[in-house]
């Protein structure tokens, strides 16, 4: 049974001093399934995904990515998966193409095909163009685009996407969501991704599992959650499990200064 | 191997393309040497000591990989802040080889900025004196690049963020320079103050150009090399330890 399994979790569990950020959760992922993992602000989706991404050490858990534990085969495990992270995250002092280099370098995709795949993933992400311009000139939806291209060019087996459509316009969200479909369809990637947009998560996952307080709250298709639910849409299904107050997260020194610098900027 | 080039080559294409940071960090060496240099160089003379700028151009050299250095290392902060830390973090390459590529980088990019303000010196009047012993001189200048990048790794590896940089600079950086002999000669100094002199370890770097380049050494050369490499070892331990703990 496992066989069939990219992801297998089980009871996860990450505590920072006494506060629980993700509290004994348990779930598996299927090779080619899009998984959507949703949750209000602070539920723990980006705590799971560290730990998945070799980033954060659970507390107690296990888990199995590819076959790999992430804890002791931490190099077989990276090179399993590819990660577009909820903040950006490329050198905006390089160029989209070095970006793109480095990423491969660090990967050891030999140069020829390290050539070859930088070449059609720009031209897939219409950046092309732009390879040689530094990325600090980039627009939010370019950078989106290149951070997407990046996470593909080692062809990982899972993508992990952490909100990847935040802020960006409906033909952006558009474009980026028909490629990654088009690819877990033609190369079977299993796609792992959390989103706010509840629309998005109906239109394109085969699951949805919602996490809220650090506990998963529910787990099946958009269907049997509207069902489960009795509610006609995701967005009511999720109002209904989750609760209607708004969540606070903590802003630390890191958002305020990556606010302060969009303000220097325009 | 492949992974530390690159990483090693991201670092000097940041720094080539940043002009201004160049151009900026020359401006407080270039101030010392000819404000003090011209400055002192009179009483200096009349002292008995000779002149000032040959003596004064070494620790100016000093000093401009010092700063270059401790703020290569600390970029590191940067990264976490502005996310690309994370991108190297997740990818299948030991935190070991991160750190050295960043290092040697780092460490590179202090030595050119060290070379730009040896260069310099020589237009203001500085004259090395013993020619044959410049390959010396330049396995210093690596040392305290090396020694000061890992310190500054290690300084980053600890910080969250930048509020902490005024401390750093006021509390570590400067007394390091101020008390480096970089300034004055460490002969006939109060007790106390040579003592201190004697825990820095830029001094041992300081005395290591100076010997080289213009004879007239303090701790002597091989003392100077032993401290040095004993420290720049230490720091780079230190420094990977530390690096190897962060979280993001």
């Amino acid at each position: 049974m496992r066989f069939s399994h990219m992801m297998v979790v089980e009871n996860l569990t990450k505590k920072f001093n006494d506060f629980i950020a993700v509290n004994n959760i348990s779930f598996s992922v299927r090779k080619g399934e899009i998984f959507a993992f949703l949750g209000p602000n602070g539920a723990g989706k980006t705590t799971t995904i560290k730990m998945l991404t070799t980033l954060l050490r659970p507390t107690q858990g296990k888990i199995l990515l590819n076959g790999f534990d992430p804890l002791t085969q931490q190099d077989q495990a990276r090179r399993s998966f590819g990660i577009v992270f909820q903040d950006p995250s490329l050198d905006d002092d390089l160029t989209a193409f070095e970006n793109l280099e480095f990423h491969g370098v660090l990967y050891r995709v030999p140069k020829k095909i390290r050539r070859e795949r930088i070449e059609e993933l720009l031209k897939f992400v219409e950046l092309w163009e732009r390879r040689n311009d530094l990325v600090k000139n980039f627009s939010g939806g370019m950078k989106r685009r290149l951070e997407i291209a990046r996470a593909l060019i080692h062809h990982p087996q899972v993508l992990f996407l952490d909100e990847p459509t935040l802020g960006l316009d409906p033909q952006t969200r558009n474009h980026i969501w028909n490629y990654i479909k088009n690819l877990n369809q033609k190369e079977e990637t299993t796609v792992f991704f959390t989103t706010h947009y509840m629309d998005e998560a109906e239109r394109v996952s085969d699951k949805i599992a919602i996490i809220d307080n650090g506990k998963i709250v529910i787990e099946g298709t958009s269907q049997e959650l509207k069902t489960k639910t009795n509610t006609a849409s995701l967005e009511d299904a999720f109002l209904i499990l989750t609760g209607h107050t708004i969540r606070e997260e903590e802003v630390g020194s890191l958002g305020r200064m990556r606010a302060q610098r969009k303000l220097r900027r325009h | 191997m492949q992974t530390i080039y690159i990483l090693w080559l991201r670092q000097l294409k940041r720094y080539f393309r940043s002009k201004s940071r160049i151009i900026g960090s020359l401006g407080q060496p270039l101030l010392l040497l000819t404000a003090l240099g011209f400055g002192f160089g009179p009483i200096y003379q009349r002292a008995g000591g000779g002149n000032y700028i040959q003596f004064l151009a070494p620790g100016i050299i000093s000093m401009a990989i010092l700063f270059t250095a401790v703020f290569s290392g600390i970029e590191i902060i940067w990264d976490r802040q502005f996310g690309f830390l994370k991108e190297t973090l997740v990818a299948p390459v030991s935190r070991f080889e991160i750190m050295l590529g960043r290092t040697l980088g780092g460490a590179t990019v202090a030595i050119v900025q060290g070379l730009i303000v040896f260069f310099i010196s020589l237009l203001i009047g500085f004259k090395p004196i013993n020619l044959s012993l410049l390959p010396l001189t330049f396995i210093f200048m690596a040392l305290i690049a090396l020694l000061f990048t890992g310190l500054g790794t290690a300084i980053a590896s600890i910080l969250k963020d930048m509020q902490g940089f005024q401390l750093i600079m006021n509390f570590l950086l400067m007394p390091l320079f101020f008390l480096s002999g970089a300034l004055f000669p460490l002969q006939g100094l109060p007790k106390a103050f040579t003592l201190v002199a004697s825990m820095d370890a830029l001094s041992y770097g300081v005395d290591g150009l100076r010997g080289t380049l213009v004879n007239g050494t303090h701790f002597g050369l091989s003392l100077d090399f032993l401290v040095l490499s004993a420290i720049t070892l230490t720091m780079l331990i230190v420094g990977s330890y530390l690096f190897s703990k962060i979280e993001v």
